[in-house]
């Protein structure tokens, strides 16, 4: 579904991937983690092409990224992205929101998009607020929405961007929840997160990432029972302490 | 098509340069003096005795409500007269000049209150108490601490807001007064020359505006970093 | 004092017949009214697109942008009045200029107040509209384009709603700025309500009760102005504020 091969992307002068190579097969979730700075967030935006890269090849369901003939709002609508700040629309309401991408990118009806964006909104709980606008609503909520809005679109693979990082501890819970259920079904998903317990429960493998580089990718009890580097070992202890 | 014949403009440079100096003296007498009554404005909207405060609000207010066209031609047309009549002066010879820079200090003097105010009120309130606690009196708090503060804050806005007066003096215009642009049209009349003239004029405008604007950007890059 | 106060000139006939003064006073307001809202209308037009095109990914379009604010920031109004006024007619292709140069007066005035003030305006509009845009997350604009929206559909969809909601206080203050600044448009001969004070001291003795009506209208047309603009900010408020997920 989603391969990376050699990816090496620069900011003017500064590396900050090095030859990133990655497999996510249709129907698997992988996990890539990392401390700060490691370039996670950087390679999952360089999948849908929000970020350029110079070198390297990335493929999505048949369609290379980098490739100048590629229709990128095309390949995007097929690939559903949820952000660390949510980024909901704040003029439209919470219904609005899911039923944008479906009538001006897939250009459904307005009754079918509708329609869909109440069952998807039912599907993560939120239903009763859909004429509210995002800044009435909860982090967790609003995420949950967030996740809802790209649901929408009917994607082959979902990337998640530390989807809960800037969530208060007590609202993460319902929104790994959706994720699981989400992992369950059978989503390709490729998800930058700190929660290994998210990982420990859905995820077929596990990334580590250090300097733009991955350092490891391992199945999931593979890499918690022993990871093969000292970096990964150190990243695993500090975040298990907490 | 139109021939443009620029033989004009050499000859017309030392009328060119009396005009402009009449735009720099306005624009230096209107920049200091609005400046000055500008910050005295804005510490008096802040006064705790309300029918100071309530009289620099409506001053501001007024000022800014109105065009700077209209005030010109309060200050050429109706001020001297009724001056002359309250005081029994003279009739004074050539009021165009003095009544010009009247009419921008005052008028400038509301633009730069509210820039002021802004600044001011852009200050951590901590300051004054800080200020307050050492002893100082309530004034000296404000002329030694949060007015040097304020300036500092705002020297973009104030900077800008005399680049901004620099192109309103050709406002004079209205008065009858001829400044850099208003000798520009006369002589460009009086040759037949009106578009050399005025194109002249507003490349001149430009490219002092451009390089002055481009400073005070680079000014405020400068201070973004420290 | 000597001056002999008499409100009631507005009401008396003017010269050529046909109108009181108070008929002249309002003719000004309304075409101040007019050049106005032609104006504005423009400079709406040109701020949108000249801000937007200072916020896309293309470098080239973006100098584009940011030569039309400089050439129209960095000259003076009544410079640039006399410009469009005397010197474009001129440099016309030589039939368009004489049909510029055949139109009445007042609507050769018209049209040139009208373009000068919109594309002065705009430039300023620009800029909030530019201001407005970046002040919004990096975010929003990513989330639009993962959905799959294109970048001019991101613009209208998602930036620019958002956006032009924040700038409506700047936004009213140009409007304001614009009204005051067609006053200059009486130095070609328009005869807007600056124009009009003008005449109503050369024909009536008092030049007292003249101007204080134009100053008055001036004063009332701009709180008016700030009372719509309020009202709009009120309309345009969002329920819980802008910033979503912050």
């Amino acid at each position: 579904m989603i391969t990376i091969r050699g990816v090496d992307k620069f900011y003017g002068s500064v590396q900050v991937l090095r030859g990133c190579s990655l497999e996510v097969a249709r129907g698997e979730v992988v996990v890539v983690c990392g401390p700060s700075g490691s370039g996670k967030s950087t390679l999952l935006q360089c999948v849908n092409g929000l970020l350029p890269f110079q070198r390297g090849e990335i493929v999505v369901n048949g369609t290379s990224v980098r490739d100048p003939r590629t229709d990128l709002p095309r390949l995007r609508a097929h690939v559903g992205m949820v952000f660390q700040h949510f980024e909901l629309f704040p003029h439209l309401t919470i219904r609005e929101n899911v039923v944008l991408g479906q009538v001006q990118v897939l250009r459904r009806g307005r009754a079918e998009a509708v329609e869909n964006a109440l069952r998807l909104l039912d599907r993560v709980g939120l239903r009763a607020h859909a004429d509210k606008h995002p800044a009435q609503l909860s982090g967790g909520q609003q995420q949950r929405v967030a996740i809802a809005r790209a649901l929408a679109m009917d994607p082959v693979c979902m990337l998640f961007d530390e989807p809960t990082s800037a969530l208060d501890p007590e609202l993460i819970g319902e929104v790994l929840e959706v994720m699981v259920e989400l992992a369950r079904e059978g989503m390709t998903m490729m998800c930058v997160t700190h929660e290994m317990g998210f990982a420990r429960r859905v995820a077929h493998r596990v990334v580590f990432m250090d300097e733009g580089r991955i350092l490891e990718d391992a199945p999931t009890e593979a890499f918690f029972a022993a990871p093969s580097s000292e970096r990964a070992r150190q990243f695993l202890s500090r975040l298990l302490q907490h | 098509m139109y021939a443009l014949d620029w033989s004009s403009v050499p000859t017309a440079w030392p009328l060119l340069l009396r005009g402009a100096r009449i735009t720099l003296e306005i624009t230096v007498v209107a920049v200091g003096a609005g400046m000055v009554w500008g910050t005295a404005l804005a510490v008096m909207r802040l006064s705790p005795m309300r029918p100071v405060a309530w009289l620099a609000a409506l001053y501001v207010n007024a000022f800014r409500a109105v065009p700077l066209v209209m005030v010109l031609l309060w200050f050429r047309l109706l001020v001297p007269a009724f001056l002359e009549r309250l005081f029994a002066l003279p009739r004074a010879a050539d009021v165009r000049l003095a009544s010009s820079l009247t009419a921008f200090a005052l008028f400038e003097a509301a633009y730069y209150a509210e820039i002021i105010r802004a600044g001011i009120h852009g200050v951590s309130p901590g300051q004054r108490k800080a200020a307050l606690a050492l002893g100082l009196t309530s004034m000296q708090a404000m002329r030694l601490v949060i007015l040097p503060q304020a300036f500092r804050n705002m020297l973009p806005l104030l900077l800008t807001q005399a680049i901004i007066l620099f192109q309103d003096t050709s406002l004079v215009y209205v008065a009858s007064l001829a400044d850099f642009f208003g000798m520009a049209d006369i002589v460009g009349r009086r040759d037949g020359r009106q578009v050399e003239l005025l194109l002249f004029a507003g490349g001149c405008y430009f490219a002092v505006c451009f390089a002055a604007s481009a400073l005070v950007r680079r000014q405020r890059g400068a201070r973004v970093v420290t | 004092m000597g001056y002999v106060w008499r409100w009631s000139v507005f009401l008396e006939p003017v010269p050529s017949g046909g109108g009181t003064y108070l008929g002249w006073l309002l003719a000004g307001l309304r075409a101040t009214a007019l050049v106005s809202l032609l104006a504005w209308a423009g400079a709406l037009v040109l701020g949108v697109i000249f801000g937007v095109l200072r916020t896309v990914p293309s470098r080239p379009l973006r100098l584009l942008g940011a030569a039309y604010v400089e050439a129209f920031r960095n000259v003076p109004l009544l410079v640039q009045l006399f410009v469009w006024f005397y010197v474009v007619p001129e440099l016309l292709p030589a039939q368009m200029g004489r049909w510029v140069k055949g139109l009445p007066p007042e609507t050769q005035q018209l049209v040139a107040s009208s373009v000068c003030l919109a594309i002065f305006t705009g430039a300023r509009v620009c800029e909030q509209v530019r201001a407005g845009i970046q002040s919004l997350s990096g975010g929003q604009g990513k989330a639009a384009l993962a959905l799959g929206l294109t970048v001019p559909q991101a613009y209208r969809h998602v930036l620019l709603p958002v956006a032009l909601r924040i700038i409506l206080p700047p936004l009213t203050s140009e409007l304001l700025n614009l009204v005051k600044n067609s006053a200059v448009a009486s130095t070609i001969g328009l005869l807007e309500l600056a124009a009009q004070g003008r005449q109503l001291v050369d024909y009536t003795a008092q030049p007292y009760e003249s101007f204080i009506a134009v100053t008055a209208l001036y004063v009332a047309v701009n709180l008016a102005l700030l009372g719509v603009g309020r009202w709009l900010e009120g309309r345009a408020r969002l329920p819980g504020g802008f910033q979503a997920g912050r």
